[in-house]
């Protein structure tokens, strides 16, 4: 059986990062669970701003786990992957998006009191 | 110890249930008994029933899903004949509860076990070839995805003999889906018969896209797919984007009827309408992962049959990618009445009737690729002739059904049900029945009587016309849908015409079987026999091999550099060229791991119907095992010797010569035989 | 052509002439695991919504607001994210063709999980003994529903590798296991992406 060491695939040995990308996604992660956690314990910030913060915050540390821990990257090697991601994050958008506006539309016009 | 399994769930004292089921017994016991008798057990395991093979496991697929069509046009017959009957005060012969388990098993069976099967079926028969690839690209898994649906067909078929099925129609809304006013075994026969499936179905979708995406032939650009592979690309696109939401739905379904969650409850904070919404965030997707493989056969066959090239391959691609685009932002229409605001109306109003304009480039697509070729009135030709009359009647009521304010009308008429029978039938039956005759010589190496296929055709479609038009008019006057007992004595003449409509229908289905039982029992007379593998002189690459293709598919992997590969390759002449040397083929080892996870997962399924949960912890830890196990052992598959490849290669070199599509000079294979 | 094509294939035919059409078996088995990964992102996008759905429909029992401990969560959340670079160390290891290392890091992400799901049992049954069951209210529904399905999930990340521990020890370093393993490390960097949308929406917005 061909041990890891042999594998020439050039494509195998890129996409698997190094312990420097791996701790920058980690150092960041920490900083971006952080300051929403502590924005949200210890709350210092109108609301919405603190709602706005906590949630873009999100999306950049799934972003910074898509690029250090998946190695998502704009290689030829990953494009379908990539595409795969993108055309999934649509759909999440149109379901989840579509599927608040038409139940909240029904709450409003059918139960608001 | 046996949860809620006693011999009362079976319904001995209903006379229609219990002769259906010995009909069955007879059945299977004389199927058991001829396989017996003919010795062809071992055949059939080792052959079919364990097979990664992606043109048996086609196969198998057709087969389970004609059987469906049988089971699921039998409970049809049943409604039309009760609805004609229990007109003014006469209850007809099928009491309440039963007429709803029998409506709710057509819809769920039509469209889970007889539509998606014939689909994937095909798809799994043509689609690796016209890439010119020798497998898919993970024939376990192909494997584990048809059983997964057999454990639903076997699980559904059981609920006939076995306590009972749905009574809440194919969508099963709750409230009325809940335990409380649901609180049988029917419900969880629905949910578990869905779940099992649907899981197979994912599984497709991954495993084709993987597919195409990594396993085309050299040289072949995505652009440059068969239409037929696009199409079903696009819908398992759709497949893979809407079934992960049905597999969620029903799993919280699931949770609401038996750990008491207040997910999709009237009270506790529940909301039902969250799953209505769900459910067609799947459900309409769904209906163009039905629709879209039957327009990508409509244009293999109109192309092959005027033998032009199909007029705009690319627009068509495009076009089939809008509707699968556009197809996952229409699926409020289904409740347009449910009282979300106007202003979400309109928008999905509207985003329904942009999807006419897609597949109206369609239409003109095939009208063009018509115009000036020479069109052959083959039976497959005549099913795309229907379709392209039927589905533009269908599209039209389509339209008018997507006007927010015309719906508040129609909605649960019977306009609905003409409306959708007419794009289903119309678009994707008929588009699978031709599929059916189309790819049949492939699979067999012998064609299919044309007579009685034109025969099929003329009573399904007159059928059609007569049994659904009638449904538009009562939708008109106010008939709504899933009633067992009518009492409007001006409904009484329609409900008699859709009634004689489906007899039509029956006698069109009856034609299809004698078609089946005269073309084998004709099969080896010349005019029938095509194991050359290229009958209708057709252009893509799965016509370039044998029929049925070797079970490596292509002895040397073609090469494809534009959108009809085998036709250039027969104008220049290069077409069956046997190269210098052939290579040793790797492929993958057959498996009993599918079957056998089939098999425990339904008696998983079986388990929770009935709530025997030791029943159902044992098989899942099982299936669990039995997969890790498989897994351990890390089959590597074999190599398919030189001699073998050039046995099989040096038969078809026969075929060709004794066809007159390559010229009888010695080739460099046959001599090597001839010294052997 | 299938995910059993491996480098077998290659080894027996030499001068094999479609070399880029028999793409890497290893390759394509990941790929058609990231491709079954987008389906569990839509599966899990659906009970979301769910989730926003009933959030709201306390039905008289506790909202978000009563029953959150975030310092609590953000336990959980630490074991989570250490469990996510000690698998990617594991990675990195198998690379290096270092056998002992990846056991020990495989070994490390283990525990990490294995206190994490232990973490949420233990939230589940403070729940649950208070009388903050599922069946309480929809809004108790949909978190159980959407925090448990996450659960699930890293349970079943957790049995499968316990059993890639075995077959590396077995087996070594081979290139199955480092197929294996790549899907291992894809589900399991996924599943803290979930968990980073989780607390976000659940605990942190439930909070606020």
């Amino acid at each position: 059986m061909a041990n890891a060491a042999h594998s020439h695939n050039g494509h195998d040995d890129a996409g698997h990062g190094s312990v420097k990308s791996y701790v920058i996604g980690f150092v960041l992660s920490v900083i971006l669970t952080l300051i929403p956690f502590g924005l949200v314990m210890y709350p210092t910030l109108p609301k919405s701003i603190t709602l706005l913060i906590v949630l873009a915050f999100a999306i950049i540390q799934v972003l910074v786990h898509l690029v250090y821990f998946l190695h998502l990257d704009r290689s030829a090697a990953q494009r379908n992957n990539v595409i795969a991601f993108v055309f999934a994050a649509i759909v999440i958008v149109l379901l989840v998006g579509l599927s608040l506006w038409i139940m909240f539309s029904i709450h409003t016009f059918m139960m608001a009191k | 110890m046996f949860g809620k399994l006693s011999w009362e769930a079976v319904p001995f004292h209903e006379p229609i249930v219990m002769v259906t089921i010995a009909m069955i017994a007879l059945g299977g016991l004389a199927l058991f008994a001829g396989i017996t008798y003919f010795k062809k057990w071992t055949y059939l395991w080792t052959e079919w029933l364990t097979s990664v093979d992606h043109k048996k496991i086609g196969v198998m697929y057709i087969i389970v899903a004609m059987v469906m069509l049988l089971r699921g046009f039998a409970d049809a017959i049943m409604m039309r004949t009760q609805l004609a009957m229990a007109t003014e005060g006469s209850p007809g012969y099928l009491p309440p509860e039963h007429y709803d388990q029998i409506f709710t098993a057509h819809g769920v069976i039509m469209i889970i076990f007889m539509a998606m099967p014939f689909f994937t079926g095909l798809m799994n028969l043509a689609v690796p070839l016209q890439i010119g690839a020798r497998d898919v690209a993970y024939p376990f898994l192909n494997s584990l995805s048809f059983w997964l649906l057999v454990s639903g067909v076997v699980l559904i078929n059981l609920s006939l003999g076995v306590g009972e099925f749905a009574k809440t129609g194919w969508v099963a809304y709750p409230p009325l889906s809940g335990l409380q006013y649901s609180p049988g075994v029917g419900m969880d026969y629905y949910i578990w018969a869905l779940q099992l499936s649907g899981l197979g179905t994912t599984l497709t979708g991954v495993n084709f896209l993987a597919t195409v995406l990594k396993m085309r032939t050299p040289g072949m650009k995505l652009m440059d797919m068969p239409i037929f592979t696009w199409t079903c690309t696009w819908a398992n696109v759709l497949i893979v984007a809407s079934f992960p939401i049905l597999t969620a739905t029903l799993a919280l379904l699931t949770l609401d009827r038996y750990m008491d969650f207040h997910i999709f409850t009237n009270e506790l904070g529940g909301n039902p309408m969250m799953y209505v919404n769900l459910f067609w965030a799947w459900g309409h997707p769904e209906v163009y992962i039905l629709i879209l493989p039957a327009f990508g056969i409509f244009s293999e066959v109109i192309s092959a049959f005027t033998g032009k090239k199909l007029f705009g391959h690319h627009s068509m691609i495009y076009a089939s990618g809008a509707i699968s685009i556009l197809g996952f932002m229409v699926w409020l229409h289904h409740f347009f009445t449910m009282g979300s605001g106007a202003s979400v109306n309109a928008f999905f109003g509207l985003a329904t009737m942009l999807i006419s304009i897609p597949t109206g480039v369609k239409l003109f697509n095939w009208l063009f690729t018509i115009y000036q070729g020479r069109l052959r009135f083959t039976s497959q030709v005549l099913w795309t002739l229907g379709f392209m009359v039927t589905f533009a009647i269908g599209g039209m009521t389509g339209v008018l059904l997507a006007i927010p304010g015309a719906d508040f009308v129609l909605h649960n008429s019977l306009f609905v049900i003409a409306h959708f029978h007419n794009v289903i039938i119309g678009g994707a039956v008929f588009g699978y029945i031709a599929g059916f005759a189309f790819y049949f010589p492939k699979a067999f190496g012998f064609k299919l009587h044309e007579g009685w296929g034109k025969a099929a055709f003329w009573f399904w479609i007159s059928g059609f016309f007569v049994a659904f038009m009638p449904l538009y008019a009562l939708g008109f006057m106010g008939m709504t849908r899933r009633l067992n007992a009518t009492t409007n004595p001006e409904w009484v003449p329609y409900l008699y015409v859709a009634m004689f409509g489906a007899v039509m229908i029956a006698v069109g289905i009856a034609c299809q079987l004698i078609q089946l039982y005269v073309s084998v029992r004709d099969r080896k007379k010349p005019e029938n026999m095509c194991e050359h593998g290229d009958p209708w002189n057709a252009h893509t690459l799965e016509w370039s091999t044998s029929s049925p293709p070797p079970f490596y598919n292509f002895a040397v992997l073609p090469k494809a550099d534009c959108i009809d590969p085998f036709t250039e390759a027969k104008e220049n002449g290069t077409a069956y060229q046997a190269p210098a040397k052939y290579e040793p083929i790797h492929m993958p080892n057959n498996t009993a791991t599918g079957v056998v996870m089939g098999a425990l997962l339904t008696v998983f399924g079986f388990a929770m119907i009935w709530h025997i949960w030791w029943l159902a912890i044992a098989s899942l830890a099982g299936t669990v095992i039995y997969f890790v196990i498989h897994a351990a052992r890390d089959d590597q598959g074999y190599m398919v010797p030189v001699d073998v490849i050039e046995r099989i290669e040096a038969e078809q070199h026969k075929r060709l010569v004794a066809a007159g599509k390559v010229p009888a000079t010695a080739t460099r294979v046959e001599t090597s035989l001839e010294q052997a | 052509m299938s995910n059993l094509v491996t480098n077998a294939g290659h080894t027996h035919v030499d001068g094999h002439g479609h070399d880029d059409h028999h793409h890497d078996s290893g390759e394509m088995t990941v790929f058609g695991f990231w491709l079954y990964l987008m389906t569990d992102c839509i599966l899990f996008a659906s009970i979301f919504a769910v989730y926003a759905v009933l959030v709201n429909n306390v039905a008289g029992g506790p909202s978000g607001h009563d029953i959150f401990e975030l310092p609590y969560v953000l336990g959980e959340t630490a074991l989570l994210l250490f469990s996510s670079i000690t698998y990617g160390f594991a990675m990195l290891a198998f690379f290096r063709g270092n056998k002992k290392q990846v056991l020990g890091w495989l070994g490390m992400t283990f525990l990490f999980g294995l206190g994490f799901i232990g973490m949420e049992i233990n939230e589940f049954h403070l729940l649950i003994s208070e009388g903050y069951g599922p069946s309480r209210s929809g809004f108790l529904s949909g978190f159980f529903t959407l925090v448990g399905t996450h659960g699930l999930h890293v349970t079943s990340g957790l049995i499968w590798m316990a059993i890639m521990m075995y077959q590396v020890q077995k087996n070594g370093l081979t290139a199955t296991n480092k197929t294996r393993l790549s899907c291992l490390s894809l589900f399991w960097h996924f599943l803290d992406v979930v968990w980073i949308c989780v607390f976000t929406v659940v605990y942190l917005m439930g909070t606020m």
